[in-house]
């Protein structure tokens, strides 16, 4: 899982009212290179809630990330490497995804976070 | 052999051994790699190069998924059974996968999806596999939060096997009822082998883009032999309702034609049966008193 997918995932027990960001818990993670590309990077930027992406880049061990980031910072060549490194260079392997509210852990295996809800939390 | 959705929860028919016959055979491969091409042209995604964020629903081993990377783009995939995402991982599926339950909502942030394809997988919710399924409720739990996750614009394009017409009319009232726009494209309508249904979903308010493409084959055009020929293997994807009511399968005015027919018996001959010869009374059209 990139944590670009962890951006986007939210908790949906039944009854949470605020299930993002998931806490991640990182045991194992990779690197995989992947070439950059500006204009991807400059269309998914207003989707990405920045905070997050820095606190699980940092779960990482990742701390190039500026504590927060607007859109006029997309033109400098700096950035968006970092960005889309962050975005979808790191890879988890192992650890687990946190409901913020409930504390319900998601376990990741072999990079697939596993989010079938119990049939109490439908 | 019985629909796949009647046997077992997809969890249990898509088994290791399942998801590998599945994932080795190259008809099947085939066949899903031209049903994705297909989705991924009606997602009618703005043709600037720009990869996209887009969800492959029910991805399994990661077949429809392939081609989404072939295009450029990144995605999500969701399934239900480990052994199906264990050979996408086999097979270095390049978009991320979720072990997760479609029923049970997509749980993702609103308006941050580009667009979702589906292929092969959303007939599976109207079966109730426990006791604590309803499938009305998780029709509607899956496409309340495919709606909500879709960007404004966005589209999602569902290729489906339903059962029969009261299946894909309660599929299509939980699409429109979450607020979806659309419709059904078939294409090649006249087959029941090549024919395939896909529901064509508009997130939000109507617009010109809204407008339903023509399915193809609409027109009695034939689809070619290979499509339109299938062997055993083909019913482990398709499946293939030979219930359906006749008055869909709408024929061509001219009918089929004296050599279509004849290339019929001269295939069926090759494999061996017993046709009778042609003559100039085959296919030939009968007096409209019949
Ligand atoms: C015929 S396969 C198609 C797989 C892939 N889309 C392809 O084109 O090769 C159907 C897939 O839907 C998945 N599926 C069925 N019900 C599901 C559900 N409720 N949630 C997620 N996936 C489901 C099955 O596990 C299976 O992998």
């Amino acid at each position: 899982m990139r944590l670009l997918t962890h951006n986007m995932l939210s908790c949906n027990i039944k009854g949470v009212s605020n299930g993002f960001p998931l806490r991640l818990e990182a045991e194992k993670w990779v690197e995989k290179e992947v070439e950059l590309n500006a204009d991807f990077l400059r269309g998914i930027f207003p989707k990405i809630e920045w905070k997050a992406l820095a606190g699980a880049a940092r779960a990482l061990g990742y701390n190039e990330l500026p504590d927060e980031a607007d859109a006029s910072m997309l033109d400098a060549d700096d950035f968006l490497r970092r960005f889309h490194h962050a975005l979808l260079e790191l890879h988890v392997e192992e650890g687990a995804l946190v409901c913020p509210e409930t504390g319900r852990r998601f376990p990741i295996n072999k990079g697939i976070p596993n989010m079938l809800l119990h049939e109490d939390e439908v | 052999m019985p629909r796949p959705e009647i046997q077992a929860p997809p969890e249990i028919f898509y088994n290791e051994a399942e998801a590998r016959k599945y994932t080795t055979s190259s008809r099947i491969i085939e066949i899903q790699a031209k049903i994705s091409e297909r989705a991924l042209e009606l997602l009618a995604l703005p043709n600037d190069g720009v990869p996209r964020l887009l969800l492959d629903i029910g991805c399994g081993s990661g077949l429809s998924g392939e081609t989404l990377s072939e295009n450029g783009h990144h995605w999500i995939g969701y399934d239900i059974s480990q052994s199906m995402l264990d050979v996408a991982l086999e097979r270095e599926a390049e978009g991320d996968l979720l072990l997760a339950d479609m029923g049970q909502g997509l749980g993702l942030r609103p308006g941050v999806i580009d667009g979702a394809i589906s292929i092969s997988a959303v007939q599976w919710l109207c079966y109730a596999d426990k006791s604590s399924h309803e499938p009305r409720m998780r029709l509607k739990a899956f496409f309340g939060s495919l709606y909500r996750c879709l960007a404004r614009g966005a589209r999602a394009v569902l290729q489906l096997y339903a059962e029969n017409i009261n299946q894909s009319e309660m599929i299509m009232s939980y699409a429109m009822r979450a607020g979806f726009a659309g419709g059904v494209v078939v294409d090649w309508p006249h087959s029941s082998k090549a024919r395939k249904a896909y529901l064509v979903l508009t997130c939000g308010p109507p617009s010109m883009q809204t407008s339903l493409p023509k399915g193809r084959g609409e027109d009695g055009e034939m689809c070619s032999d290979d499509d339109e020929s299938g062997d055993d293997e083909s019913q482990t994807v398709g499946i293939y309702d030979r219930n359906r009511p006749r008055k869909k399968l709408k024929v061509n005015k001219k009918g089929k034609g004296r050599e279509w027919v004849l290339k019929k018996k001269e295939q069926m001959r090759r494999k061996g049966h017993d046709i009778p010869p042609d003559t100039k009374y085959t296919a030939r059209k009968r007096k409209a008193r019949f």
